[in-house]
């Protein structure tokens, strides 16, 4: 009878040991977890300033001011204009 | 003689047993309460300690949520929400030496004299700087001050600036949409910010979920119809005209006529929707949707389908309009060139008053309304952009004759812009007008409502092909490669009552005729150059922005170009 409870004793020792451990990597894995997602957000953030620059650099203004003044293009002209049939 | 304690006769005399029960059953109860009242804190009655323990580790923090991006139809950012710092002090905490003075004003884009100032304040709180980008924001902080914090907020940036201010309009403070499409489709933008308890550890970090207590929701992103690139090619070609015809104002829409999207909406003045320090009522004024103006004879094919709807009249049915002068009552109405006999085609292509006043005097007014009210005038379209109007179009029992002349040619009879270009819709799709759509559809053609037949459609298209070609009145709407068909409007503003020695000139049309794509209207409000014609003021923008729709739509044209140029395909790409 006495063996049969140290034997119960020691089994609940030790499940009480991993409830505590794996509670410990829940936190663990939880901070993990939460800190990706801030990560995410702090990307989420990154990704709309840069969506934000290039539609600044894109932007039809510039683009058409550059093309013309700097690059010195044109659209054609009608006569200039070659259509190529499909064939 | 010393006694010991262990010879005190006093321990020799009996004590009565009752004393040590007693006192051994004072202990025990002290020891059955200990239990019970331990038993009642931890089993029974365990509500208030444990939330007086938990709110000792348990946070409840905010979750913010984003306001949705507007996007244009290809994906391009056209509004979108970033954080940005906002840097405040604390006067009486910060006192700083002249050397950080010094180093945090350069950062603040301020004076030494100015931050100063502020820091002086009398009050508690001061906003030193708002908005500004977040590496700025890095620097202040690593200047590590006393006094000086930094809080986060969302600012909403406009990329395309002026180019789309109307359509896209704006928000206002706790980033709610006020103007155009921010207000229009606010509830779909707007997120809502949710909180959620959490349990917290000594570092700070959470650890674990308690609840959610309210899951936020972020804002969804709107697709708009609008096409960035034509909508610029329409703002700027608008901007054009106005500063060359030293106009006062103008606007211009363009619809995709196959499935009703509104592909560009520009207005003229306008503002930057970023810096908005000095805006003023004009700038603000979404023309195409809040002002209405006389029409002029953008309205005649409009009768003239009514006409070939009924059977009344045919394409060459002729009509007598010399000599250019028609009086009704005692009005007198006039055609600016006087004429002979027209065919109905050919009074929509010369634009004659006096034709299109004969051809609405043969029919009952109800039955003018009626076609009127069917093509959407006099009720706003309720897209939900703020100050929407419907234009007037009065009860048709109160119409007399003369009324129901110059309705005809588009006097007497205010209309918006976006209106007028929605109405030529039933000539540019077979007779069928579809609803107005400001975002995107997926279906790339829309079912419309029916008010002419198919054959009235094609045939008022083919009048208002001639009004473009040589002979009608608006040859500079022509665009190489394409056929294109139009109208043009002058109409005189009405100033106190009467009208006055002001135009509003305009060009509705829509191209390639043979099978239209897209429609485009223009409105030139009080040219002040030497032209105010509709086809001289309003028809050369017109033809620049179909052009460049069309080729940036890639619609194949049907037209030869002149001259005709045609290569043989090289053999690598065959």
């Amino acid at each position: 009878m006495a063996r049969l409870n140290l034997i119960l004793l020691l089994v609940a020792v030790i499940f009480a040991l991993a409830a505590v451990s794996s509670s410990h990597r829940a936190r663990k894995l939880f901070i993990g977890l939460e800190n990706e997602q801030k990560r995410m957000r702090e990307l989420d953030i990154e990704w709309s300033q840069l969506q934000l620059e290039q539609s600044t650099w894109a932007n039809h203004a510039r683009v058409e001011k550059i093309a013309r003044d700097k690059l010195a293009m044109r659209p054609p002209a009608a006569g200039r204009i070659i259509s190529v049939e499909a064939q | 003689m010393r006694l010991k304690f262990a010879h005190s006769p006093l321990l020799s005399q009996p004590l009565p047993a009752w004393r040590a029960r007693l006192l051994q059953g004072l202990l025990l109860a002290a020891f059955a309460a200990l239990i019970g009242r331990s038993l009642f804190l931890q089993g029974i009655h365990n509500d208030f300690l444990q939330k007086k323990g938990e709110s000792r580790y348990e946070r409840v923090i905010e979750i913010s949520a984003t306001r949705g991006r507007i996007l244009d139809r290809h994906g391009d950012v056209l509004a979108v929400s970033t954080p940005v710092k906002s840097v405040w002090a604390i006067p009486e905490d910060a006192r700083l030496s002249p050397a950080q003075a010094r180093a945090l004003a350069p950062l603040l884009d301020m004076e030494v004299r100015e931050l100063n100032r502020k820091l002086s304040s009398e009050k508690d709180f001061v906003f030193l700087k708002r908005q500004i980008p977040p590496e700025q924001a890095d620097r202040i902080a690593a200047l590590d001050l006393p006094g000086i914090h930094q809080q986060r907020e969302y600012r909403r940036y406009y990329p395309a600036g002026d180019v789309m201010a109307h359509v896209i309009g704006f928000t206002g403070v706790e980033d709610a949409g006020q103007e155009g499409v921010e207000l229009a489709l606010n509830q779909e933008l707007s997120g809502k910010p949710g909180s959620r308890r959490v349990i917290k550890d000594r570092r700070g970090q959470i650890v674990e979920d308690v609840e959610s207590i309210k899951s936020p929701v972020e804002g969804r992103d709107v697709s708009l119809a609008l096409d960035s690139k034509i909508q610029y090619l329409a703002y700027s070609h608008l901007k054009q005209a106005i500063t060359d015809n030293k106009a006062k104002a103008g606007g211009i829409v363009v619809l995709d006529a196959k499935s009703g999207e509104v592909l560009a909406l520009a207005n003229l003045p306008t503002y930057n929707p970023n810096n908005r320090v000095k805006l003023a009522g004009a700038q603000l004024r979404n023309r195409a949707f809040t002002d209405t103006f006389e029409p002029g004879s953008t309205m005649k094919p409009f009768t003239a389908a009514l006409a070939l709807d009924k059977g009344k009249f045919r394409f060459d049915t002729p009509i007598q309009t010399a000599p250019g002068k028609l009086t009704i009552g005692s009005a007198t109405i006039s055609d600016a060139h006087a004429h002979g006999v027209l065919t109905v085609a050919e009074v929509i292509q010369k634009s004659s008053n006096v034709g299109i006043s004969k051809i609405a005097l043969t029919f009952p007014p109800q039955e003018m309304w009626a076609m009127f009210d069917s093509m959407g005038f006099g009720q706003p379209l309720k897209l939900g952009f703020p100050g929407e109007v419907g234009g007037r179009l009065r009860p048709a029992k109160n119409w007399r004759p003369i009324e129901q002349a110059t309705m005809s040619y588009g006097h007497g009879i205010s209309v918006t812009l976006i209106q007028l270009a929605r109405a030529y819709m039933a000539f540019a799709r077979d007779g069928d007008l579809a609803p107005l759509s400001l975002t995107r559809l997926d279906a790339s053609a829309t079912m419309g409502q029916s008010v002419f037949s198919a054959q009235t459609a094609r045939e008022v298209r083919a009048m208002l092909e001639l009004a473009v070609l040589p002979g009608g009145t608006a040859p500079k709407a022509q665009i190489p490669g394409y056929r294109v068909a139009g109208k043009t409007g002058t109409a005189h503003k009405i100033e106190g009552g009467a009208y006055a020695d002001k135009y509003v000139s305009s060009f509705v049309g829509f191209a390639p005729a043979s099978d239209p794509r897209l429609i485009v209207a223009v409105m030139i409000d009080e040219p002040g150059g030497k032209a105010h014609y509709g086809g001289d003021v309003a028809a050369p923008v017109f033809a620049q922005v179909m052009a460049g729709g069309l080729r940036t739509l890639g619609v194949a044209p049907d037209a030869p170009l002149k001259p005709l140029q045609m290569a043989s395909v090289p053999k690598e790409i065959r």
